[in-house]
């Protein structure tokens, strides 16, 4: 059997390193200041997450990455302002904010658009709310859904379409408000494979043409690696910064990278990081109940 | 495809076929006792009362004393009685209730001040409709609040749930003291029968609202009334709407106790009133009635219902937008179910971006 040496993740040409050092002079957005959640339960207190900080940079993709039940959602509903921190603060252009707001927009995992609302209805909602005319909303929501690819689709309920368009609807809806930052809890979760990489590519393409950061949380590591500037790898219990991964992959990205060297070595240090005793096979306590001289060796 | 398979659907004719049949059958049954002589019938009826001093024509008496008289006379020598088989008075044939139903609005009453039969419906549906309205316009703003808020909620549920354990018609009494012998009491009796239980279901439905949706609201900028009115109201409209049909039926079961409060009225003295004077038919084609009216307001309740909420898998008839657009003027109709089937597939070719 051959073994492929893949280069160390952490190798980065110039061309990248150059990137991340001209991202880091970006503005931030959006921080993350020593953020410790604790949820006092009956059984005593869970602490989902201890101590977090992170920056995210104008117009960067970043994407937080953990094993189920580590507090990616809790972290992303702190950020959002939907959850408040036990201890540390969020600081939205260096000013705290605790409350949801407009200028952070939310993608959720399950499907929230308004089911009494046709589309444009929908992604006219925060702009009604935010007192624009009626007119003015409505103009402004069909560029969005233009923008996502659904102006057959203005006029349906959101019962007509299928997941992958309902998401594009929240996309929609979320960057009709034209928020500073974009937060996306695993909102390609429930779709199928392809339908997922679709998804993956009108994301890509959206963001490279919209001044927009987005905060996009998986736990899908392929998807992680292919959407980001920066990965967040989380441990968990309590949810913790295992490390900041700069992705060594040249922007802008297309499907071919998947088998590029540096992408393949990204993602298995990720897993490596995720799950460090993955060699160690669980071993089921199977009674043989062929005969070996069947097997196909 | 068999008849009984366990939580499938059967085809359309044969669900039509069993709906009839869930009316036929009981009206065979009816028909089957009142019209074939040798079931049941267990009355004579007298045809010609013959010798006998204290029975008379048309008189319907039992077997057993039909034969002692009879037995009686003929020991005495005189003409002997003869009759039908016929069932009891209380159990009219089904052609006569029918015929009932359209006589008795018809039958002008024994007393000239007493009312005629749709006088007295119309006195019957509006003591429902002014106690179910006054419950609804106090019911229904304070369910939606208790199911929001926590506060109202915790003051007022508990007593709620108290007190609708204690049967309206109990109140009948002080509600005649308080409010003295006419209408008053009896739409008070519905009030207090549709109150109690209407806050505690809308507060309920209210509460099963997803916290999801509110959570979307806010991060798009909603706050306080404006996810009252933007979010919270519309998600809970169609489940509102449904229960209020379901409140409407309780509020009818009240009528009846209503309507002995006080002085009885409406339709239920109308029922008392012919049961005394023996005419059963009447009786049953009040009872009829009521039970028409019921369904179809039911019927017409969610026929709009479904018109309203055609996001919530209604579908809008013609007949619906006619009638809107001849009372509100047009609005949107750019909607039908029967797109949904097609737009399943349609993902796979949606144009890319
Ligand atoms: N409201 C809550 N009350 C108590 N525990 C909670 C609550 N929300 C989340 N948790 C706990 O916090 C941990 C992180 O949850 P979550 O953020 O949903 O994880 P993830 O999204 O990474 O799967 C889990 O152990 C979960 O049980
Ligand atoms: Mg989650």
């Amino acid at each position: 059997m051959q073994t492929i040496q893949l280069p160390s993740y952490k190798e980065q040409s110039p061309t990248v390193a150059d990137r991340f050092n001209r991202l880091k002079q970006r503005q931030v957005i959006l921080e993350a200041e020593n953020i410790s959640k604790i949820f006092p339960t009956e059984q005593g207190d869970i602490t989902a997450l201890a101590d977090i900080s992170f920056k995210a940079y104008r117009r960067e993709f970043l994407s937080v990455i953990g094993p189920s039940g580590c507090g990616k959602s809790t972290l992303i509903r702190i950020l959002s302002g939907l959850e408040s921190a036990s201890e540390g603060q969020v600081l939205l252009d260096g000013k705290p904010v605790d409350q949801p707001g407009p200028e952070r927009g939310m993608v959720f995992q399950g499907y929230t658009l308004f089911p009494w609302l046709t589309v444009k209805k929908n992604v006219m909602f925060g702009l009604e709310v935010a007192g624009k005319s009626q007119t003015q909303a409505r103009a402004e929501a069909l560029q969005w859904i233009e923008m996502v690819g659904l102006e057959e689709f203005v006029d349906h309920y959101p019962a007509q379409l299928s997941g992958g368009m309902k998401q594009r609807v929240a996309i929609a809806r979320a960057l009709a408000n034209q928020p500073r930052v974009l937060l996306m809890d695993e909102p390609f979760g429930a779709l199928d494979a392809q339908t997922r990489a679709r998804m993956q590519s009108y994301l890509m393409q959206i963001w490279r043409n919209v001044d927009i950061t987005i905060i996009f949380i998986t736990h899908d590591l392929d998807e992680a690696v292919y959407l980001s500037d920066r990965v967040l790898v989380l441990n968990a219990n309590p949810g913790t910064v295992q490390e900041m991964i700069e992705v060594p992959v040249a922007q802008p990205r297309s499907p071919k990278q998947h088998l590029n060297p540096e992408f393949l070595a990204t993602k298995e240090h990720i897993e490596s990081l995720i799950h460090p005793n993955r060699d160690e096979e669980d071993v089921l306590p199977i009674i043989r109940l062929t005969n070996i001289k069947d097997d196909i060796l | 495809m068999s008849w009984l398979s366990i939580q499938k659907e059967l085809p359309a004719r044969r669900k039509a076929a069993l709906i009839l049949l869930s009316f036929l059958l009981p009206l065979a049954l009816w028909s089957t006792i009142s019209y074939v002589p040798f079931i049941w019938h267990p009355m004579m009826e007298i045809q010609n009362a013959g010798g006998s001093l204290y029975l008379e024509q048309g008189q319907r008496v039992t077997r057993n004393v039909f034969e002692q008289e009879n037995r009686r006379l003929m020991e005495g020598g005189e003409e002997v009685l003869t009759g039908v088989r016929a069932n009891p008075v209380y159990l009219p044939p089904p052609h006569n209730v029918l015929t009932a139903v359209y006589t008795a609005f018809k039958t002008k009453p024994r007393r000239p001040d007493d009312p005629w039969l749709h006088e007295s419906l119309a006195h019957s549906i509006q003591v429902v409709f002014y106690g179910f309205l006054l419950s609804s316009l106090i019911g229904v703003p304070l369910g939606i609040l208790c199911g929001v808020f926590s506060f109202f909620s915790k003051l007022y549920e508990p007593f709620f749930e108290f007190f609708r354990y204690m049967p309206a018609p109990v109140f009948g009494a002080l509600a005649v003291a308080v409010l003295g012998i006419n209408d008053g009491p009896k739409v008070a009796i519905i009030f207090i029968g549709t109150f109690f239980q209407q806050v505690l279901v809308i507060a309920n439905t209210t509460r099963q609202l997803p916290p999801s949706l509110l959570e979307a609201a806010q991060t798009l900028g909603a706050k306080g009334g404006t996810l009252l009115k933007k979010v919270v109201l519309p998600a809970i409209a169609p489940t509102v709407f449904l229960d209020m049909r379901i409140l409407l039926g309780w509020a009818w079961t009240y009528l009846i106790v209503a309507e002995v409060v006080g002085t009885s009225t409406g339709i239920t003295w109308f029922i008392n009133q012919q049961a005394k004077y023996r005419i059963y038919e009447n009786v049953y084609a009040a009872i009829l009635m009521i039970g028409i009216i019921g369904l179809v307001t039911d019927m017409v309740l969610a026929w709009i219902g479904r018109n309203l909420f055609v996001w919530d898998g209604g579908k809008r008839s013609g007949l619906f937008l006619f009638l809107s657009e001849l009372f509100c003027g047009p609005m949107d109709k750019t909607f039908t179910f029967t797109k949904k089937r097609a737009l399943k597939h349609a993902d796979y070719t949606t144009p890319e971006l």
